[in-house]
């Protein structure tokens, strides 16, 4: 079985209950679209800080360090668990022909996992962050994200587990085992270098936590999620099961070792290190296999990167996860690592993978789902919605683009010895570029949630 | 059955993720629990100077916040200048590791071992992942209390060029010029005891890039560790 295309099981005819409820994929979206601004705003804020001119300042809950714990938060726990908890509620039953476990637990989710992020935003602004990146919201809600992201397990891993049949889908694969994953990361990342491993050990479960929670929660459930959408919307099967089947296993072997390539020459023991190294290159050929899967899934279908704005957002995606991954097989290695680790190149890698792949993912979903679940059938403006993905995609190139040479630039200017401030007066231009190429990227965002807004009120008129 | 939902989340999720912290987590763990974990009562067995110059360049203040300034006192400090160190972020702004390459052992000091870690005040560690500003792992001495309280109320007074905020509330401001409160002591004691057990009784070590120094390392796991740290990293 070299092809396998999606399950579409009958759906038993006596049960009124709507089989996909969109309440809740509208739901997640509008808090998702929500906390995507609220977090860009409050990077937008922080990236002021490193041009002199931030602007509030001297207000205590407001300190730029706090402002941008809550644009990393926001970002994770706000914008991109809840857009994609909405398109799992999409795409689930789709897929397996099981409806979620039940519509209160839905309502619970939604409204439980949104007071979880404002509660810990609040709480990170008053001073009660822990000091774990990723990790940032206070330590005393972190048992309750647990049974939160418990409860969202409890939503979809039976539909998934009921599914018919023993071979599944790909996409079936990676939501259960990101279900799996996500708690286990959650639970050792926060509690481990808190209360039982001190210092360097510590930091050798930071590291992991940091790299799982992009790599066992963020990754396959973006990737289920594009193996699910891109199908469909090309209306082609995906090239190759067996490539698929790779990129799943090999995920689930490498990708848990890698987390410790983030403290590399740290004091953790060196056979750590090179344990971490090995691994992540190792991923990087595995993920290759995926784009290319996807890409030899686009052949003869090419026009739609140009006719289907979620397709393109998807293959744009794509293409910057390729770039992702290329430049981590060498930023990885310990020669890289004594130029480019603690300089801005690490934080463009971050701006590159997180919103250049799976935000780009998450708004080519919300492109094609909104005026679906909205009931407007068609988006108020399909003009705002390209300008929004040029101003977006042009200012995430020039960010990226940007910070990388000036990571290249410090981190030569540190091995060199060259007084700190020189690092910081060279650093400047680029960091004025990345604010501009931010307020880009805060535009485009605001003409979305306007178009967003707008085509919901056409769906409410209907 | 490898194309099966719960074969992914038994066997991919679960078992992948325990073999995965067994091997990168548990393994390390296991060699660097060997060390002993110092206490708060060994770390402030010697009060710091800069803490003590503390009280007596602000001796009313000092003593309506910490009272005399003894080792329960700046075990206080240093509790409470994480606190401040931890809600402001400044570790996503300053790690706190010296790495044996790129010069950084010339620029800041000897290259960090895992001992200096295992201690009560790194639960959990700040190592730290970003620079904007540098290390701080070696800041024991580097500048005096005075420069910090100017530093800390205005960073760009002291460095123009400086990106780091100006922290106006860890000071006093209805006296003039103002007096760092108990959480600007705190700070201000927290970067001073960074680094300073290598200061200790004129033991200043000389910057020569080499992690393990020779009359640092004290016990057979010191040695050991020194030397998975940084088997052939050069
Ligand atoms: C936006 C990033 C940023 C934040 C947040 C930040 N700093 Fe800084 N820090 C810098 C920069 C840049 C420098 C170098 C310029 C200077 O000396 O002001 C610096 C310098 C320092 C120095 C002097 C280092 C030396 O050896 O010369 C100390 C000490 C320091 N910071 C402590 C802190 C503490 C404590 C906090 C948290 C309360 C903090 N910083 C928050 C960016 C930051
Ligand atoms: C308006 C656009 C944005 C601006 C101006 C901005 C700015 C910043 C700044 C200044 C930092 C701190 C960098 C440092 O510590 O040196 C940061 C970190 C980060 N941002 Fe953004 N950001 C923006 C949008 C986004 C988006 C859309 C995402 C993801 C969807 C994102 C994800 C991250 C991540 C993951 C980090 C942590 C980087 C690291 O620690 O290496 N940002 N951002």
């Amino acid at each position: 079985m070299s092809t396998m295309s999606m399950p579409s099981q009958a759906i038993p005819k006596d049960d009124a209950r709507p089989f996909v409820e969109y309440a809740f994929v509208k739901g997640h979206f509008a808090w998702g679209y929500f906390w995507f601004m609220f977090a860009i705003i409050g990077g937008f804020l922080y990236a002021g800080q490193f041009l002199q001119a931030y602007l509030l300042p001297g207000i205590e809950w407001l300190s730029p360090g706090r402002v941008r714990m809550i644009h990393t938060q926001g970002v994770a726990y706000g914008f991109i668990a809840n857009c994609f908890l909405g398109a799992l509620y999409w795409a689930v039953p789709r897929l397996t022909g099981q409806r979620v476990t039940h519509k209160y637990l839905g309502y619970f989710i939604l409204y439980a996992w949104n007071a979880l992020t404002l509660i810990s935003v609040v709480g990170i602004l008053f001073g009660e962050a822990q000091a774990l990146e990723w990790g940032e919201n206070p330590v005393w809600i972190d048992p309750v994200v647990l049974v939160g992201l418990a409860c969202a397990a409890a939503q979809f891993t039976p539909a998934l587990w009921k599914t018919k049949g023993k071979l599944h889908y790909v996409s079936i694969w990676y939501f259960s085992g990101a279900l799996a994953w996500t708690g286990l990361v959650y639970f050792m990342g926060n509690f481990g270098p808190e209360y039982w491993a001190v210092g360097t050990g510590g930091a050798a479960l930071t590291g992991l936590y940091i790299h799982d929670l992009v790599g066992l929660f963020v990754t396959p459930i973006g990737w289920g999620l594009m193996y699910y959408f891109v199908p469909i919307l090309i209306n082609k099967p995906i090239w190759s099961h067996k490539l698929s089947l790779l990129g799943f296993w090999g995920l689930a072997f490498f990708y848990p070792l890698q987390g410790i390539h983030h403290f590399l020459y740290s004091p953790i023991p060196m056979y750590a290190q090179y344990g971490a190294v090995v691994t992540t290159i190792a991923i990087e050929i595995v993920v290759t296999t995926v784009v290319i899967n996807f890409f030899a899934t686009l052949r003869k279908r090419e026009a739609f990167m140009v006719n289907s704005l979620p397709v393109r957002w998807f293959y744009t995606g794509m293409i910057l996860y390729f770039i992702t991954c290329l430049q981590c097989s060498f930023q990885v290695t310990l020669t890289f690592q004594k130029i480019i680790h603690f300089t801005d190149w690490v934080v463009g890698h971050a701006h590159l993978v997180m919103f250049g792949v799976f935000g780009f993912w998450i708004m080519g979903m919300i492109e094609y789902l909104w005026p679906k679940v909205t009931k407007a059938g068609e988006w108020y403006s399909n003009h705002l919605s390209h300008w929004s993905y040029w101003l977006m995609g042009i200012g995430l190139i020039i960010m990226f683009s940007t910070l990388t040479i000036a990571g290249l630039v410090q981190g030569y200017l540190w091995r060199d010895l060259a007084v700190f401030e020189a690092s910081i007066s060279a650093s400047v231009p680029f960091w004025w570029a990345r604010y501009f190429s931010g307020l880009m990227i805060l535009i485009g965002a605001f003409i979305t949630a306007f178009n967003m807004y707008k085509t919901a009120e056409m769906g409410r008129a209907k | 059955m490898f194309e099966n939902a719960k074969t992914a989340f038994l066997f991919g999720g679960i078992f992948m993720f325990v073999v995965a912290y067994l091997w990168e987590g548990y393994l390390p763990l296991s060699h660097l629990n060997e060390m002993k974990v110092e206490t708060m009562e060994e770390l402030t067995a010697d009060v710091l100077p800069e803490f003590e110059e503390l009280a007596e360049v602000y001796p009313k203040e000092f003593k309506e916040y910490y009272g005399e300034p003894t080792s329960e006192a700046m075990a206080e400090a240093l509790i409470l200048g994480k606190k401040v160190y931890t809600q402001e972020a400044c570790w996503h702004c300053h790690s706190q590791f010296i790495r044996p390459v790129s010069n950084e052992a010339t620029r800041y000091g000897p290259v960090s071992l895992a001992k200096e870690y295992s201690n009560e005040m790194n639960y959990p560690h700040l190592f730290g992942t970003r620079r904007v500003g540098p290390d701080l792992i070696r800041e024991n001495g580097k500048h005096s209390n005075d420069w910090h309280v100017a530093h800390f109320y205005n960073p760009q007074m002291v460095v123009p060029v400086s990106v780091m905020p100006a922290y106006v509330w860890l000071y006093d401001e209805t006296v003039d010029p103002p007096v760092p409160n108990k959480k600007g002591m705190a700070i201000i004691t927290y970067v001073q005891w960074l680094g300073s057990w290598l200061n200790k009784d004129g033991n200043k070590l000389n910057n020569t890039g080499k992690a393990p120094l020779a009359d640092e390392i004290e016990t057979e796991t010191d040695k050991k560790l020194a030397e998975l740290q940084n088997g052939d990293s050069k």
